[in-house]
């Protein structure tokens, strides 16, 4: 496979959110505002990448059979550091991705990417395999912050775009809907829609 | 009548050529004024003069009554808030004009939406949404923003139908799901005490009124009389109140065989038994309410007999329909009565238990077959022994 592919396909027909359904959890979970979901999206790739590079030095010395725990070691790790990081310089986003920056541990795309292709490919392959299937899931959780966000709250990264924009004097209102999580499934479900549409060999 | 000038101008019309993507369009207007062209002309089928346009026709017709009853019932509701000395025509008419944009926005929203897919996917367009265009407006409060609605209503056509394959493939009844869109997106607007009674003929103003399920909720008694409540002159959504008129259309769909007796009877059967079991226990005011006020209150009757009915989303087996009416009722006084955030459940219990109606008509197949199993091993038992003996 070509070092190219290895970010491209992860974005779009090998994207772990619209074809795998990977990460959705917390995909509903963080995405009602921008911010966090942006925070949480760079959170998962800084994992996701390191992890993948550290098993993929690891893998020849890891006994097969206690692989899946080696791997959670060194996620849980990871996910440690990123926590103490989100702690120390945003402690506003920090406290409200909650318990969320902690179960990227139990985050499906990070534990795939580790089983699937970081335990047999070398550091480098490992590394743009984690990098573009951080970006594949980031776009999604950012695309959904952004609409759920601007049509749920009125407000971009905390900025009052629909009152600046004078809509709520013509009768405009915030759909509560939108900050609900059925909304990010439903508005997840028109994503894959408009995506099968193009990859149309993605249909079953 | 001669209706040979419709059919010359229909043949005038048909589109050829260029023009061939708008066939759907066409073969749905055609349609709707005559037969189709093509039919079945050989091997068995049954022939039956009930299509779905007739079934949706009748449901429209069944939907009059109460139509009519809660036009008039807007303008009652604001002649009695405001002091108004109103005529009963006039307030009709005033009803009339606040409900019409409502049927309007509903209509031409749905429909251009239905005719875009049905052309987009080269499929016929579907008459479901003749009964659910009429349904929306009808289950909504009357100061209900009309850009809300058509928000409501293409999400619902949309997302509620078109994402499944179109009428017939829904699993969610569209017009609950408009309702439901409604309710969580713009909570204000659906519930409280401000939104049920219109300040006048224009604009989105309301008169503060609560319905008595509102104050219920709020811990009052009623002030209204069940007599009220029967008849409808109380405030609540459009159309929803007037029991007598529901009833009216109840009747058609029974007498057509339209919808379901089975599903009809037994939504009242379990909220009566629901209204009766908190009757039993008795903690609070609302559930010392006598059973029959659930009835009365709310879009329980409409509900009842409008939206759990609806073929496509309810149980397919006959004693699926039981379970599956018996549940709705009971949810729905549950719902009214434990929870303070919903005070109306019958919305949330009908779309519940459309998402369950294929697991209990699963149940039913299933359990049907085994015990068709047992009766057929132990038939070949009794013929083996007989043999034997003989």
């Amino acid at each position: 496979m070509k070092n190219f592919d290895l970010i491209k396909l992860p974005f779009s027909k090998e994207n772990p959110i619209l074809v795998q359904v990977l990460g959705v959890c917390s995909c509903l979970a963080v995405t009602a505002q921008l911010k966090p979901a942006v925070v949480m999206a760079l959170s998962v790739t800084v994992v996701v990448v390191l992890a993948n590079v550290i098993v993929s030095l690891l893998r020849n010395t890891i006994p097969p059979r206690i692989r899946i725990i080696v791997q959670l070691v060194v996620v849980s790790t990871l996910v440690v550091l990123v926590d103490q990081v989100l702690k120390a310089y945003v402690y506003d986003v920090s406290k409200q991705l909650s318990v969320f920056v902690g179960l990227i541990i139990t985050n499906c795309i990070v534990m795939g990417r580790l089983e699937a292709f970081a335990m047999v490919q070398k550091p480098w392959a490992s590394f743009l395999d984690g990098l573009g299937n951080g970006i594949g899931y980031s776009v999604i959780l950012i695309v959904l912050g952004f609409v759920r966000e601007l049509f749920g709250s009125g407000t971009l990264w905390g900025y009052p775009v629909m009152e600046k924009l004078g809509l709520y004097s013509i009768g405009y209102e915030n759909n509560g809907l939108m900050i609900m999580p059925p909304m990010a499934l439903i508005l997840v479900g028109l994503i894959i829609w408009w995506h099968r549409s193009k990859n149309k060999d993605l249909c079953e | 009548m001669n209706m040979k000038w419709l059919e010359d101008w229909f043949e005038k019309i048909e589109p050829k050529g260029k023009w061939s993507w708008l066939g759907s369009t066409y073969e749905a207007f055609h349609t709707f004024a005559f037969t189709p062209k093509t039919v079945t002309k050989s091997g068995s089928h049954i022939r039956d003069a009930v299509d779905m346009k007739r079934s949706i026709i009748i449901v429209v017709i069944a939907l009059i009554p109460a139509l009519l009853f809660g036009m008039w019932n807007i303008g009652y509701q604001t002649a009695m808030s405001t002091g108004a000395d109103w005529h009963w025509l006039y307030m009709w008419w005033f009803g009339f004009l606040r409900m019409l944009p409502l049927i309007v926005v509903s209509y031409v929203v749905g429909l251009g939406i239905e005719f875009a897919f049905a052309q987009y996917r080269h499929h016929e367009v579907n008459e479901g949404y003749l009964a659910t265009g009429l349904l929306i407006p009808m289950i909504v409060p009357v100061t209900t923003p009309l850009w809300q609605v058509a928000l409501a209503v293409a999400f619902a056509v949309i997302i509620g139908k078109e994402v499944f394959g179109g009428s017939g493939m829904n699993f969610l009844n569209p017009a609950l799901v408009a309702r439901a869109f409604l309710f969580f997106a713009y909570p204000t607007h659906m519930s409280g005490d401000k939104v049920w009674i219109a300040a006048d003929l224009w604009g989105s103003d309301a008169i503060a009124g609560a319905t008595p399920m509102g104050e219920l909720a709020a811990g009052t008694n009623p002030s209204a009389s069940a007599l009220d409540m029967l008849i409808g002159t109380v405030p609540g959504s459009t159309c929803e109140t007037s029991v007598i008129a529901i009833a009216l259309g109840a009747f058609l769909l029974l007498f057509t065989g339209i919808a379901s007796w089975r599903i009809m009877l037994s939504v009242f059967v379990g909220g009566g038994a629901m209204g009766l079991l908190f009757n039993a226990i008795g903690a609070n005011a609302y559930m010392e309410l006598p059973f029959y006020y659930h009835f009365l209150m709310g879009g329980f009757a409409f509900g009842a007999v409008f939206m759990a009915t609806d073929p496509v989303t309810a149980a397919q087996t006959n004693s699926g329909k039981w379970i599956y009416g018996l549940l709705i009722g009971a949810f729905a006084v549950l719902l009214r009565v434990c929870n303070p955030a919903y005070p109306e459940g019958m919305m949330l219990s009908i779309l519940f238990m459309n998402c369950m109606a294929p697991l209990i008509d699963h149940c039913v197949v299933a359990r049907n077959i085994k015990a068709r199993e047992s009766r057929l091993s132990r038939a070949s038992r009794a013929t083996r022994k007989e043999a034997h003996n003989g």
